[in-house]
């Protein structure tokens, strides 16, 4: 029973595409990983929870792709005689003080949304995943070098060093992207590193070494694979606060400039209409909790996922 | 040979063990039937056999997902398997006790050695904490531990793998149980501590005329250190032999795990064990220990 | 091919130093197998892992064909030396597929014509070519350690360290094994190291053997004089009585040899 192979999951009824995704014998590189999404995914689409987060974000996505379709203008429309209409027909979110039609500037202002999370997607993971691995697995004064430099970034609170970076580099939205960035790497750092601490005395790292690996090749190849899962559920956890911190900057005025429907920008913008014009400063706000929301759930889902202790993935 | 009615500890007659897995039900445990007297009982088998499982299902230790079935499962005039858990309760540790591979998964890793020990028992005979330091350096003695003073400040991680044995067999006997099941009780400790720690069993079941029950999957321990041997393979029990005639073993599976063991003297390339797919057909309900 | 020479390995630093090797010294010839024996922290892995450079901190000296071992290891180095670990699973990276495990010794030496070695390879160890796109989760143990196997041999070292290489399997899996090593030795010509605790394994394997206690070389002897129960040294005597089994005699007349 024992030195059999696990027992496949392929059931006889299993024909085309499924049979292809449940094969116990792939016949290339590209099935095999196909088949491992799959798997994935299956496991992934049990979780309820789970799935109304990834349901929020795909939503956020097709808006954002779809904006010039759904929306009637850009956003930027003034139209003084229509400031300040309540939701109606005509304007589903209502209008803003300068007569803007809210409900567009929500769906153009989800573009920018993205734009800031993926930016500082691309800046942070490299960035953490490679001081991480490096620190972890060298030891020794690099490692203590490196992780001096993450606490640093790391005792500061974010929207502060954001502030102070944002204030140096001067106000827009590229530069409120680099200043979120530089206040987000360290955890992503700290935690590439504590998983490198538990990898690289694995028999396999070992066995790479044996076989002649530079350690270079050793960091890229076998370390972080092993470290992109807990990277990546971190990331989706801490997109609520890149988010709140962009919408905090926004706020501040310092994120995203006038005329840009940026959505802490229109909160700000909104709040002293609070009290009699609701929809003005809350809209927004609601669509940054449901965004926030969305992230967190799609993160808690994809823990349970891509935790590489569960076992078959 | 021991097995007389009166003699019986444990009757085991057709226990199943199943689990409900992503992938669907595995039976682990397949219609095993036993009886335990005051003997030493060897279990054999590989991995997947069933042979711990079937330990723990008597104990009513299975993990949750699993189910186990039996039409008896005998012991002091209960049937384990119908009992509440309050009455299970009462039998476990303190009728019947068992023993791991690792012990120190199964101390408490942030309390001293001596504590658990004084703690058990405590809780067993309600003795003070005098009287109860007094007998734990007293049964770390009797398990041959020597300085039992200095060990019993120790932590569980302090202590290596014969001694933490040693110390599990102390605390599980307090209780004086009838029956010891051991589980891999030595898979993990070198072959020289390997032999002392079972010499202890050795003593403590003649001494106190307790049936233990032996599971490995080192066929050849099991048949110098047992009276009989159960073979396992597939949730199923093979064959029943006397440990001194294994040599006259009869199933092709026995044969065959035999044939492929390296020895001294083994030169050659070693047999392999072909595997007959029949080996997994069900037995029969009723299986009884035939071959014997 | 091999000497080691008072070899020392120490783990840790200062007050905390563990010193697991302490003047081991053996030698092994070309095309030979030999046995390392010992019970737990006897130090004979730690010797192998030495051999492989993957401490740092050693002393003595340890030459192959006659070169001297430095600190540090070339990547030609790799070429004639390759080990298989105990740990079956744990040997085999989690998110490689089969072919990117054997794969990977090829492009580190920049050996070309992949696609025919990893099958070659892999029929060698006796799996098909169906195993190739595989993930480690997917194989059994005894699949696994052929693929370790398979992974040491494919870029054709002449010697091979193998590290306790069936102490994680079943004993009817363990017998397939280690025919299977008998009979890539004898194909191959190759000079094995081999590693365990188990002196029926050793028996069976090698030509000669070395007990191990306590981070020392206790003894050196032929597998003919083992056989016949000749060893010179009390710890070794110990040794072959405890591992024929349960005897109650042997388990009271123990010693502590430290």
């Amino acid at each position: 029973m024992s030195e059999m192979a696990p027992r496949d999951v392929q059931t006889r009824a299993d024909t085309g595409l499924k049979a292809w995704l449940l094969s116990s014998t792939p016949d290339s590189a590209f099935q095999a990983r196909c088949q491992r999404v799959y798997l994935s995914w299956r496991s992934f689409s049990r979780n309820p929870i789970a799935m109304v987060g990834l349901i929020i974000i795909l939503m956020l996505l097709v808006v954002a792709a779809l904006a010039p379709l759904i929306t009637s203008g850009d956003g930027t429309g003034q139209v003084l005689q229509d400031r300040l209409l309540p939701p109606s027909a005509a304007h589903w979110f209502g209008t803003d003080q300068l007569g803007r039609d809210i409900f567009d500037r929500i769906i153009w202002g989800s573009r920018i949304t993205l734009y800031i999370v993926a930016l500082v997607a691309v800046i942070v993971v490299p960035v953490g995943l490679l001081v991480g691995t490096v620190a972890g697995y060298l030891g020794g004064w690099v490692d203590a070098i490196l992780m001096r430099i993450t606490d640093i970034f790391l005792a500061f609170p974010r929207l502060i060093l954001a502030l102070a970076f944002v204030s140096a580099l001067g106000p827009g939205l590229e530069n409120a992207v680099l200043a979120i960035a530089l206040t987000t790497w360290s955890p992503f750092a700290r935690i590439a590193r504590a998983e490198t601490l538990t990898i690289r005395n694995a028999e396999h790292i070992l066995a790479a070494r044996v076989q002649g690996a530079s350690t270079g090749r050793i960091l890229l190849h076998h370390v972080t694979p092993l470290c992109l899962s807990s990277v990546i559920v971190r990331l989706t956890l801490d997109m609520a606060g890149i988010i709140l911190t962009a919408a905090g900057l926004g706020f501040l005025g310092l994120g995203a400039q006038p005329p840009l429907p940026e959505w802490g920008a229109m909160i700000s913008d909104g709040r002293q209409y609070l009290l009699d014009q609701w929809w003005v400063p809350t809209i927004p706000g609601i669509a940054i909790l449901v965004v926030s929301m969305g992230f967190n759930l799609l993160g808690d889902g994809l823990r349970d996922v891509l935790d590489p202790r569960s076992g078959e993935g | 040979m021991t097995g007389q009615a009166d003699n019986t500890l444990l009757d085991v007659k057709n226990l199943s063990v199943r689990f409900q897995t992503t992938k669907g039900p595995v039976e682990a445990v397949r219609g095993v039937s036993f009886t335990l007297g005051r003997e030493r009982l060897g279990i054999v088998g590989e991995s997947g056999s069933g042979k711990s499982q079937t330990g723990r299902a008597i104990l009513g230790l299975t993990a949750k997902n699993g189910r186990i079935s039996a039409e008896h499962v005998r012991f002091d005039g209960m049937d384990l398997t119908r009992v509440g858990d309050q009455e299970m309760r009462k039998v476990r540790g303190a009728r019947i006790s068992m023993i791991m591979q690792d012990p120190r998964y199964s101390l408490n890793p942030v309390i001293r050695v001596g504590e658990q020990i004084a703690e058990a028992y405590r809780v067993h005979t309600g003795a003070n904490r005098r009287e109860a330091r007094r007998r734990t350096i007293e049964m770390l003695n009797r398990v041959r531990i020597r300085e039992a003073e200095k060990v019993v400040n120790l932590y569980p991680h302090e202590v290596s793998g014969g001694m933490g044995q040693r110390i599990m067999i102390a605390m599980m006997l307090i209780p004086d149980p009838d029956i010891l099941i051991a589980d891999e009780p030595t898979s993990a400790l070198d072959v020289t501590v390997q032999l002392q720690v079972l010499a202890i069993l050795d003593d403590m079941v003649r001494e106190r005329g307790m049936g233990l029950i032996f599971i490995s999957h080192d066929l050849n321990l099991v048949a110098s250190f047992c009276d009989r041997v159960l073979v396992m393979y597939g949730g199923q029990i093979m064959e029943t032999l006397d440990a001194g005639k294994l040599h006259e073993a009869a199933h092709p599976y026995t044969k065959g795990l035999l044939n492929c063991l390296p020895t001294l003297s083994s030169a050659r390339d070693l047999a392999v064990l072909e595997r007959d797919p029949a080996w997994l057909d069900p037995i029969g309900a009723g299986y009884s220990e035939a071959g014997r | 091919m091999i000497e080691i020479d008072g070899l020392t390995v120490t783990f840790g630093t200062g007050s905390r130093a563990v010193r697991a090797v302490r003047g081991a010294s053996f030698r092994v010839a070309e095309g030979e197998s030999f046995g390392l024996v010992g019970e737990s922290g006897s130090g004979k892995s730690t010797v192998l892992r030495a051999m492989a450079g993957l401490n740092r901190d050693w002393g003595g000296s340890m030459k192959v064909r006659g070169q001297a071992l430095g600190r540090t290891r070339e990547p030609a180095f790799y070429r004639a030396l390759q080990m298989v670990f105990q740990d079956p699973f744990g040997s085999l990276h989690p998110r490689h597929t089969i072919n990117d495990i054997l794969k990977e010794p090829l492009i580190i030496h920049r050996i070309g014509d992949a696609e025919t070695r990893i099958l070659n390879a892999l029929e060698e160890v006796g799996l098909g070519p169906e195993y190739r796109f595989r993930f480690p989760h997917q194989l059994s143990g005894g699949q696994r350690q052929r693929i370790a196997i398979a992974r040491a041999l494919i870029i054709n070292p002449p010697i091979m360290l193998l590290d306790e290489p069936t102490s994680a399997l079943d004993v009817s899996v363990q017998a397939e094994i280690l025919n299977l090593l008998r009979r890539l030795r004898r194909e191959h010509g190759l000079t094995y190291i081999l590693v365990s605790h188990d002196l029926s394994v050793v028996a069976h394997m090698c030509d000669r053997l070395a007990i191990m206690n306590a981070g020392r070389v206790v003894e050196e002897l032929s597998v003919e004089r083992l056989r016949a129960h000749e060893p010179d040294h009390p710890y070794t005597k110990q040794l072959l009585r405890a591992s024929l089994g349960y005897d109650r005699a042997a388990a009271e007349n123990l010693a502590w040899f430290d």
